[in-house]
């Protein structure tokens, strides 16, 4: 029997480092990581099987529904080695999965000195997993390769073993093979993550350094730092300092997680485990940051703190004005748990108050958005994601913007903006279809690599901006499901970029304002004023609908007057069906946004801001 | 005393049903009565309605006298005469019934002869509404009726003869198929005719119907609205120059013979409906009657409850019904219904042309030509 009983293991501040192993798994979504981490915790009996439930760290609904992890959690697992019978401690630490994540997913990285690559080997290594594994090497982390669902009927453990020893430079044969399901072979992982990932390095007399490499917000008891000791002891009485501010905090509690959190006398060197003090505000304890001690401080930081960088912004506003101070409320307390989320009021002509936030992501805005309306009960128009462009005016003033609206339309020397490095994963038969799209799409091919003799890695530097408007949803329609995405930010470059106005009867709609390519100006024109055309009921009067660049018209549709707005007959019968309908309608009107004299449903604005998708989930909500 | 009562009899039956309405009516083969001759359904049928008629007057009789009385369906002049009689004599029986109560009844020009309608005459119907809808015989098809100009004049010439003075044709306008020469002829036709009233009605496609499917399948193109609006203009142009004016958004008469019993809808008046699916209005109290006839007639037979569903309107649906009614009107909205907010949108509307200056001036919301096409837009704007 391997597992250890809690009392007989290691204690937390005294346990020897030569006995720890901390470990990440690294696994596309779907590859079956929360399932392999549950089996990992039946199997060392942290969890009592009566309490046992399917993907067990998976704390929020959200997480668990759309199977992907946010929030990175560690877990303290005892394990008694089958190979030499030795007592040792894994930290099974959990990264998020997605690339609008990256920056978290180093920190939990740099808290490993080994990581699975869980791979579905019905499926195949997908481009995100690429990147952590790239980020895993970097961080010259030892790689486990693992092939799971080897229960699949589809499996093809041979093809995907070539596949793996190819991008790791092992042996085939070295691939090990599960199934996180029946729990095949994950015994037989454990004491190979033992055998071959290097206990942890540090000076325990050193002054305290521990890695900051998630940090919660709960309700109870305030912020939960997670951090990994690198040297020193950080014990519960100690009054700890992070790096970045200089900031000092009592120390309330420390502890571990196994996998549900217990107070310890410390965390010694190697430790992974979580820190309590009363923090209310995820942005005072930061993830990449270094905690030190008050009393006998560190003097060097450890390398790698970075301040997360929003990408992608979007204007939310509530479709009932009236929720304005519950937005409000809802995404302050969104961002104790969020240091990347940020946000500042905004006021639109056509959309009335909201917000302006900025996400690290598509990914990030979505899951936020989602969070708002589920948890805080909202319902939110969100306008057309856009990047933060760099402008340079003739006068030679700098200028960033992050709203289209804002965008100024003359004496503007040049416009720069973020350009990423694409990596696409896909069957080698879609390569003319993805090269087609990222051309489409601006993009530089930088160059591309057989996988397997069926799979190819393309790679190209796109604009951020191309990527955010519904080029991941091109990329899976083009290519069935089969692509798969990643990409990083590799800087800014100059584009001939211009911004395209919506107006109705001549006046502009701040919120249809979007800045495209010049030579996509006129396509995106021509397609808004024909959407709107069909989704602004007729008024009273003729209404143009136009498209500009600057005071130039390139593309213009008209809503003819309506002639006959009248039910030609009301008798004792229909009285009250007709009330009950005016009733309906007079909701409507007060839903109604004013574009100047145009009377524009708020439907109007959704469908037109949205991607088809957006829009069948708001005719569901009705 | 001294209140007023409308009575509005609903005559649940059609030889068949047309393929544009929408209305609670019945053939004898879709209740399973097939079997039954005309008369005995009827003769049933009117048993029931009596039973109802005095359950308004136990509840009414000693304070009210009754104005205006409408027999509507489905088809009244498929009753038989001496059952109209019956009713009618009932209600004197129940009722004061004032001297010069109008008394109208729906006839198709297809289900009258010289004995019923002198039957009815003599009943008491002072009123009579021919279903003309269209001359086009294409259109005619279309809406599934069968009747023929030479059958209406008959009906018209029958009840001239007999003395009534007060005669209505109903026109539908607006039927897929129908052309701008489809309609001046209608309306020629109509002009000859010995008639003092028209209702004119657009085309409605009322969900549900054998019109709607045929439209949604694509058989039949559905009414286009633009189109629609020029008729109007037509229809109010043409019956304006002979002598019928506008009263109502839909209906036009000559001097003195406007229906009096439809204005007492759109005036707020009260009014019983006996009968299935007849809507009634007492006060601030509004209530509808189960709509299938046999299970009223069974209700009734155990002396329990026709209403299917009742309403007490609040202040606020009182002021959203009169302004959708009133505004309808001729004589209109008064100045004193509306609030201080709503001036603005009476100014925007008089500056657009659709409400007329001179009749606000005098303290009174009067539609013009082209404000009338859009009556359920002012309406909206005015009661948010």
């Amino acid at each position: 029997m391997p597992a250890l009983s809690a009392n007989k293991a290691p204690q937390p501040a005294a346990t020897n480092p030569e006995i720890i192993r901390n470990f990440c798994i690294i696994a596309h979504i779907d590859h079956g990581k929360s399932t392999l981490a549950d089996r990992m915790l039946q199997l060392t009996e942290v969890v009592d099987p009566r309490n046992m439930r399917a993907q067990y760290l998976d704390r929020m609904d959200i997480e668990r529904e759309r199977g992907i992890t946010i929030k990175s959690q560690a877990v303290r697992l005892p394990w008694t080695s089958g190979i030499d019978g030795k007592d040792y401690i894994l930290n099974m630490i959990d990264t998020p999965g997605h690339v609008d994540f990256t920056y978290e997913v180093s920190r939990s990285l740099a808290a490993c000195e080994g990581a699975i690559l869980l791979v579905d080997c019905a499926q195949g290594i997908e481009a995100q997993t690429l990147a952590n594994l790239y980020l895993a090497m970097e961080n010259n982390l030892t790689i486990i390769p693992v092939l799971n669902k080897i229960d699949l009927p589809a499996a093809q453990p041979e093809k995907f073993a070539k596949e793996l020893a190819k991008l790791i430079g092992c042996e085939p044969e070295d691939c090990f093979r599960v199934s996180g399901k029946t729990g095949d072979g994950v015994l037989e992982l454990l004491d190979e993550i033992v055998k071959q990932i290097p206990p942890p390095q540090g000076d325990a007399d050193k002054p305290a350094r521990a890695l900051i490499f998630d940090s919660v917000y709960d309700s109870y008891r305030g912020v939960v730092t997670y951090v990994r000791v690198i040297d020193g002891k950080l014990s519960p009485r100690d009054q700890i300092q992070m790096f970045s501010t200089g900031v000092k905090h009592e120390m309330l509690e420390v502890g571990v997680i196994s996998p549900e959190p217990i107070a310890s006398k410390g965390l010694g060197v190697g430790e992974v485990g979580y820190l309590i003090t009363g923090v209310k505000d995820v942005r005072q304890s930061r993830v990449g940051d270094t905690v030190t001690t008050a009393i006998r401080p560190a003097t060097q930081a450890l390398a790698g703190y970075k301040d997360p960088v929003p990408m992608v912004f979007s204007g939310l506003y509530p479709i009932d004005g009236d929720e304005y101070p519950v937005l409000r409320d809802a995404l302050e307390r969104l961002q104790l748990n969020d240091a990347a989320l940020v946000y500042e009021p905004e006021t639109s002509a056509a959309l009335g108050f909201g917000f302006r936030c900025g996400f690290l992501g598509l990914l990030h805005m979505e899951i936020v958005r989602e969070r708002l309306e589920r948890e805080f009960n909202l319902t939110l128009i969100s306008t057309a994601p856009n990047v933060v462009y760099q402008l340079t005016t003739e006068e030679g003033k700098e200028l960033i913007v992050t709203n289209p609206s804002e965008f100024p339309q003359t004496k503007i020397l040049s416009v720069k903006e973020p350009i990423v490095r694409a990596t696409v994963l896909a069957p080698s038969e879609f390569i003319g279809t993805i090269m087609e799209l990222c051309q489409q799409r601006r993009g530089t091919l930088l160059g591309m690599d057989y996988l397997s003799e069926d799979r190819i890695e393309i790679r190209y530097n796109l604009p951020l901006a191309e990527i955010v408007f519904d080029f991941f949803d091109q990329l899976k329609s083009r290519t069935r499901g089969y692509a798969s995405l990643d990409y990083e930010p590799i800087g800014d470059a100059e584009g001939d970029l211009v911004k395209v106005d919506i107006l109705l009867q001549g006046e502009t709609v701040d919120a249809f304002s979007s800045i495209v390519h010049r030579d996509k100006a006129y396509a995106y024109g021509v397609l808004m004023t024909a959407k709107l055309r069909e989704l602004i009921p007729r008024q009273q009067f003729e209404v143009p609908i136009q498209a500009a660049i600057g005071s130039r018209i390139i593309a213009r549709e008209t809503i003819r007057a309506i002639r006959k707005d009248v039910l030609a007959k009301c008798y004792g019968g229909d009285i009250t069906r007709k009330r009950k309908l005016l009733e309906k309608q007079k909701e409507g009107k007060k839903r109604m946004k004013m574009v100047g004299r145009v009377e524009v449903p708020q439907e109007a604005f959704i469908a037109a801001l949205s991607t088809n998708a957006d829009s069948e989930k708001v005719k569901a909500k009705k | 005393m001294g209140q007023r009562l409308s009575l509005y009899i609903h005559i649940p039956y059609c030889v068949k049903r047309c393929g544009y309405c929408d209305f609670n009516t019945y053939t004898p083969k879709e209740l399973g009565q097939s079997g039954l001759g005309k008369s005995e359904i009827s003769s049933q049928y009117i048993d029931s309605a009596i039973l109802e008629i005095d359950r308004a007057s136990s509840e009414l009789a000693d304070t009210v006298s009754i104005g205006t009385i409408f027999f509507g369906g489905g088809t009244p002049s498929l009753m038989e005469g001496r059952d109209i009689n019956r009713i009618l004599s009932h209600i004197r029986q129940q009722f004061i019934v004032e001297d010069d109560c109008e008394i109208t009844m729906e006839a198709n020009p297809d289900s009258v002869d010289e004995e019923n309608l002198a039957a009815f005459v003599s009943a008491g119907v002072n009123r009579f509404s021919f279903g003309l809808q269209t001359i086009a015989p294409h259109l005619l098809k279309t809406l599934d009726r069968t009747h023929n100009e030479e059958s209406i004049l008959k009906a018209l010439e029958i009840a001239v003869k007999l003395g009534v003075k007060n005669l209505s044709a109903d026109l539908i306008y607006g039927t897929p198929g129908e052309s701008m020469e489809d309609l001046i002829k209608t309306l020629e036709f109509a002009l000859h005719l010995p008639i003092n009233h028209i209702s004119a009605y657009a085309l409605i496609v009322e969900k549900g119907t054998k019109l709607a499917s045929q439209i949604s399948r694509g058989e039949i193109s559905a009414p286009d609205d633009d189109l629609m609006a020029d008729k109007y203009l037509v229809i109010d142009s043409t019956l304006e120059k002979n002598g019928f004016q506008w009263y109502e958004l839909s209906n036009w008469a000559k001097a003195g013979a406007q229906s009096q019993h439809n204005q007492v809808y759109w005036t707020g008046g009260n009014w019983w409906g006996i009968g299935p699916g007849a809507h009634s209005f007492l006060g601030d109290r509004r209530w509808w009657n189960i709509k299938n006839p046999i299970s009223y007639i069974a209700a009734l037979s155990k002396n329990e409850s026709v209403i299917a569903e009742s309403e007490v309107l609040s202040d606020e649906n009182k002021r959203d019904e009169k302004i959708m009614l009133k505004i309808r009107m001729r004589s209109g909205l008064a100045r004193s219904d509306l609030r201080a907010s709503d001036i603005a949108v009476i100014e925007r509307y008089i500056n657009s042309g659709d409400i007329d200056l001179e009749n606000w001036e005098k303290g009174a919301v009067v539609l013009t030509l082209s404000g009338r096409l859009i009556a359920d837009r002012i309406v909206r704007d005015l009661v948010v």
